[in-house]
This record gives C-alpha cells, structure tokens and sequence, in this order.
C-alpha cells in the first residue's frame, strides 16, 4: 500500500500549514517596497545613475583637470585656438574642444558640474525646509495665521521672479550664495502651497483627534503626527525642484548674473557660447554644456516622476508580477 | 462675485505696492551713484550735486519714494539714465516686440500642447501616450536657451551655410512691414518658447482628461450614441479646462520675464533685453519701470484667470454667491 500520492493534488489547507506557508511570505517595510518599485523602473534607475555619475564627475573635477592637465581657467592660446583664433573641436588634446580663449571645454564641464549641483541641491534643500515649515504651520494653526501667511505665499508667488531676480543680483552683486539665497526665495512658495494643502486635510482625520485628546502639545502634534505624514510630497517636491534650481542657475549665469567668471559654470558657459554667436563656428561651446544640463535636469525629473509612483502605495506602476 | 472681484482687486494693488517698494528700496541702498552714471566719469562734484538736487536724491527716502509713487500714479515714469529719454516712451517701442512674441507663442504652444494631451489621455499606456509623456518631459526639462540655440545652429546656421535660406538670423521686423516677414522672423522663438511650453500642458492636459474620461456622465454620453469626437471635445475636454486657464494665466503672467532669455537668444528689440541692459547699465528708472509692469502683467492675468474660473466652473460662482 506504499502507492506514492502524485505530487500535484489539491491539498487542504489546515490551519498550521497555512501558518507554515505564511511564515515563508517575507514581510516587507514601506521602504523596502519602495525601493523594489524604483528598481523594477527603467526609467529611475537610469536617471539615478546619471546623477551618481554626475555628482562624481563633480566631486573628481580636480582628478579630472589633473589627468587632463589643463587647469579650469587655464588658458592654451598656441593649441586651443586655431591660427585665426577660433576654438578648436573636440581631438585628442581637447576631448570635447575647448572656447573662445582656448579653455578645456571638458575639464570646465566637470567643475561647471560643481556649481550646478551644489546650487541646485543647497537651494532645493533650502527652499523645501521653508516651504515644509510655512506650509505646516500655516495648515495646522489655520486662522490668522494661516491668512497671513497663505497671503505670503500668494505674494511671492505673484512676483515676476526673473525679473526682480536679475535687479536683485545686478543691485548686490553677483556671487554663488546669492544666486542660492535668490532662488531659495522664490521656491519655497509653491511647495508651502502644497504642504498646507495636505495639511489640511490631515488635520481633520482621527489619530491627530486621538492625540489631541491625549493632551499632545500642538508642537508636538505637528511635528510627530502631521510631518511624517508628508514625507511622500516632500521627497517628491524636492526633487523636481531640483532640476528647476539648476535651470535658474544656469540662467543667471547666461545673462551674466550668477557665477563670476573666469570660475566656469554651465550657465556662463553658454553664455560664453552665445556671445557674439561664437557657437556657429564652434557647436560643440552649445552642446557640450547644453546637453550635459538637459541631461542632468531629465535625469531629476525622471527620478522625480518615478519616486513619486514608487512612494504611492495605490500605484500599480512597476508592481506587476 | 463682485466682493470676489474687489478683493482680488484690492490684493494685485498690494502686490504691486509691495514690488515698487521692494525695487526701490534695493535701489536706494545700492552702492552706485546715479549722479556718476548721468554725468559720466570725468564730472565735477558740484556738476553730481546739482544732478543730486534735480532728481530729487538729496532727500530722505521716504520722500523719494512718495515722490516716485506720485509721479508713477500719474503716468510718469521717470527718465532713462543712460539716453535720457522718458522710460514710457522706452518701454513702449519695446512693447510690440515682447507682445508679438508671447501671444504667437501662446497659440503655438496651446496648439501644440493640448492634443498632444488628449492623444495621449485617450489610449494610456499606448505608443502614441509614451511618445507624448516623453515629448512632454524632455520639453519641461529642455531650458530654453539651449534649445533657441541649437534650432538656430541646426535650422538657421547649417542651412544657410549649405547655400538654403530657412530662416533669418535673428532680428526684429515689425508687422507694419509685412506680416509675411514678421512671421517669419518670429518663426524659430515662437517655436523653442512653444515646444518647451508645450510640454507643461501635454502634462496637464493628459493628467485632467484621464479623470474627466473615468467618470460617469462621461459613460452615459457614450452610452446616448454620442461620437467620440463630441464625447471627448465638447463633454470631456469642457470640464478639464479650467486648470489648464488657470495654468494659462499664470504663464502669460510670468512670460515676460521668461522672454528675457529668449530675446537675448534671438537678438529681439524687446522688453526683456532692455531689461537686461538697463540692468548692465545701472540704469535704474527703466529697471523699476520694467520690474513694475512685470508685476502689472502677473496681477492682471491672474485677476482674468481668477476670472473665467468663476465663469468656466459654476461651483466656484456658486460657492462665492
């Protein structure tokens, strides 16, 4: 009677071989299902590479300059420049050509790399802090304060920004923490919008109820029950405001108000590109720059997007099979 | 709705006093002299001190400033430094330009911009929706004067090289001079400022017709034997309107800062390039007189979108009954 029961039969399900079954389940945290998300989308994966190989290009720019051997700022009249003084394309000195004053184009991007991040990143940091605490604070306490405030918001946000941006700088002077301090100020606004707005409706569901009737501070409230809440819009928010910083970099730079020259940045690189259309006969000025901020600027936003379906846990985006 | 319309009245007059004292006072702390500036570097110090009491500098800057908002509320905006000519007359020989430019990117990009939306909202997770999410999040990363500057090296530069005449350099030609020409002078900064538009209302567009298509009233048109085309034009794209407006407003308002760029790119005769050089040259009436109808700008087209919300969705009319 040893007649081997064949392998695939209905099974019944007791009680302790589900629980076998369900211990094999691995559980996994918010974050964990996060990450597999952002993972299983091409999309994120690629745009974070492109920006850990930016930040290294950025980080390496001296190694870069020393390989090279030309200096940032390093100025090669006799081999950059041809005989009638127009910018040589990219060979084998110059690897991506250099400009109107016989610099390495390629050893430039990389410290221009520096600015960009730098500004971008310290001024979306920036400007999201605010944004997250105005936007709280506003939302909770509701009331006067919130009128004031959202009245605030309103203001900056009706604000020309280019143009009282560039009076700004051209009246102070331009310089790195300027043109941080100036796009800090004009993108806070908007996320304190959107914060406020989730704020309020957090405000009003049961567990702040719960806390408030444990006698929780109003501070603590806020800060213990109502940020975390907001974790998915701040992640999100800050990193598409990221690519926008970048951009408002560069353009102060283009019209020659965001970082001092001869210190490259994209913008001023450009900028140096555009004058007198020095890039018809020499692209490469344009396109070396351009493309490398269009790139990094997808990049964001890309990972951006992605982080936003990855964080969404009604998303079905990337969560197939 | 007329409270409605007061109050929003009443707050764009804020915003604009707020602005004037903004640029007026970073004027008045600035180190420059106006007097130097006016009378150039080899003036005498009585020559400046009677350009000091002309202008009306030597006194206090509360008194300058009431001086300033008197002459502003009665139209006068002061003189150039630099050619002293008035700043009104300045201004308006620009306008033209800076409107000729907006208004035809604005068609561009509303045409652009829209189908692509609904293309894309109508079968999502088609080809045809990934080609128009891609176009749409290249467009928004793209900064526009990268992209003015590539079309014109590749449709300007290279063709014209190769003996082909695509377009014109860059330059201005009033309308007055024919239409055919003015046209196709703005041709190429029509398109860069559309196609980056453009990708913010594919976006929008997309993301509103995909909510509208899901509801029930939607199910019910189909269901009466409505054609799709009706469906999707008149039931659908009606209610997702009124963001996309409100997005309008908000574009239109802040383009004229947003065209310093691209007419600098181009080489247009506009707003934003005398901005540029009045900010180049310290010349501070046109500064303030361009940051002020900047503003002016912002507030108005709010006030309109604020507006024809009231008038498009007749919960809000209703609601502020």
């Amino acid at each position: 009677m040893n007649v081997k029961l064949p392998l695939k039969t209905t099974r019944i399900l007791t009680p302790g071989q589900a629980a076998k079954q369900a211990a094999q389940i691995k559980a996994r945290t918010s974050w964990q299902l996060t990450m597999r998300r952002l993972v299983r989308d091409p999309a994120s994966l690629g745009s974070a590479a492109v920006i850990v190989l930016a930040v290294l290009f950025a980080v390496c720019a001296p190694l870069v300059a020393q390989w090279v051997g030309h200096g940032p700022t390093e100025q090669f009249r006799e081999t950059g420049l041809s005989s009638a003084g127009i910018p040589v394309g990219p060979n084998a000195e110059f690897l991506l050509g250099t400009d109107q004053l016989g610099r390495d184009v390629f050893v430039r991007l990389a410290y221009g790399a520096r600015v960009s991040l730098l500004v971008g990143v310290m001024a979306s940091l920036i400007a999201s802090a605010i944004g997250v605490i105005v936007g709280t604070i506003a939302g909770f306490f509701g009331g006067v304060v919130d009128t004031v405030l959202s009245r605030i918001i309103d203001l900056v946000m009706s604000v020309p920004f280019l143009l009282v941006a560039i009076a700004l700088v051209s009246v102070l002077g331009s310089s790195l923490g300027l043109s941080i301090a100036v796009i800090v100020f004009f993108s806070w606004a908007s996320l304190a919008r959107v914060i406020r707005g989730q704020v309020l409706a957090i405000r009003e569901r049961e567990f702040i109820e719960a806390a408030r009737s444990l006698g929780e501070s109003r501070w603590s409230m806020m800060f213990r029950d109502v940020m975390p809440n907001l974790v998915v819009p701040i992640i999100v928010y800050t990193t598409l405001m990221i690519p926008a910083a970048i951009v408002f970099e560069a353009t102060l730079s283009f019209l020659g108000l965001g970082i001092v020259p001869p210190t490259p940045s994209w913008g001023n690189m450009l900028a140096d590109a555009a004058n007198g259309s020095m890039y018809l006969v020499a692209p490469w000025m344009v396109l070396v720059p351009g493309l490398a901020l269009l790139a990094l600027t997808l990049a964001f936003n890309l990972l951006g997007d992605g982080l936003r379906d990855a964080l969404d846990p009604t998303s079905t985006k990337g969560a197939k099979a | 709705m007329i409270r409605f319309f007061l109050s929003r009245l009443a707050f764009g007059a804020l915003v604009l006093l707020m602005l004037s004292i903004f640029v007026f006072v970073l004027f008045y702390v600035s180190p420059s002299d106006p007097a130097r500036i006016i009378a150039g570097d080899k003036a005498t110090e009585a020559l400046m001190a009677q350009i000091r009491v002309n202008l009306g500098l030597d006194k206090p800057m509360i008194q300058q400033y009431f001086m300033f908002l008197g002459n502003l509320l009665q139209g006068d905006l002061g003189f150039s430094y630099r050619t002293n000519l008035p700043v009104g007359d300045l201004i308006v020989n620009r306008i033209p330009v800076t409107m000729s430019l907006v208004f035809g990117a604005v068609v561009l990009w509303l045409a652009i911009g829209i189908p692509i939306g609904i293309a894309s909202a109508k079968n999502p997770g088609s080809v045809r929706d990934r080609l128009g999410q891609s176009f749409a999040i290249v467009g928004i990363s793209f900064p526009t004067f990268v992209l003015g500057m590539i079309a014109l090296y590749t449709l300007y530069f290279i063709p014209t090289r190769m003996g082909l005449t695509l377009f014109p350099a860059s330059g201005y030609v009033p309308a007055g001079q024919g239409v055919l020409q003015w046209a196709w002078h703005l041709v190429l900064p029509w398109l860069t400022l559309a196609l980056v538009i453009a990708a913010v209302y594919a976006r929008l567009t997309r993301g509103q017709m995909l909510e509208v298509l899901g509801q029930d009233y939607i199910r019910t048109a189909r269901a009466k034997g409505i054609t799709e085309r009706r469906v999707t034009y008149v039931h659908a794209f009606r209610s997702a309107m009124p963001p996309l407006v409100t997005q309008l407003g908000i574009d239109i308002g802040m383009l004229l800062g947003g065209v310093i760029v691209i007419e600098q790119v181009f080489g247009l005769p506009g707003i934003g390039s005398l901005a540029v050089t009045s900010v180049a040259m310290q010349d501070r009436p046109v500064v303030i007189a361009i940051v002020l109808l900047g503003g002016l700008f912002v507030v108005v087209s709010n006030l309109i979108v604020d507006m024809l919300y009231a008038l498009l969705d007749s919960r809000v009319r209703t609601a502020r009954r």
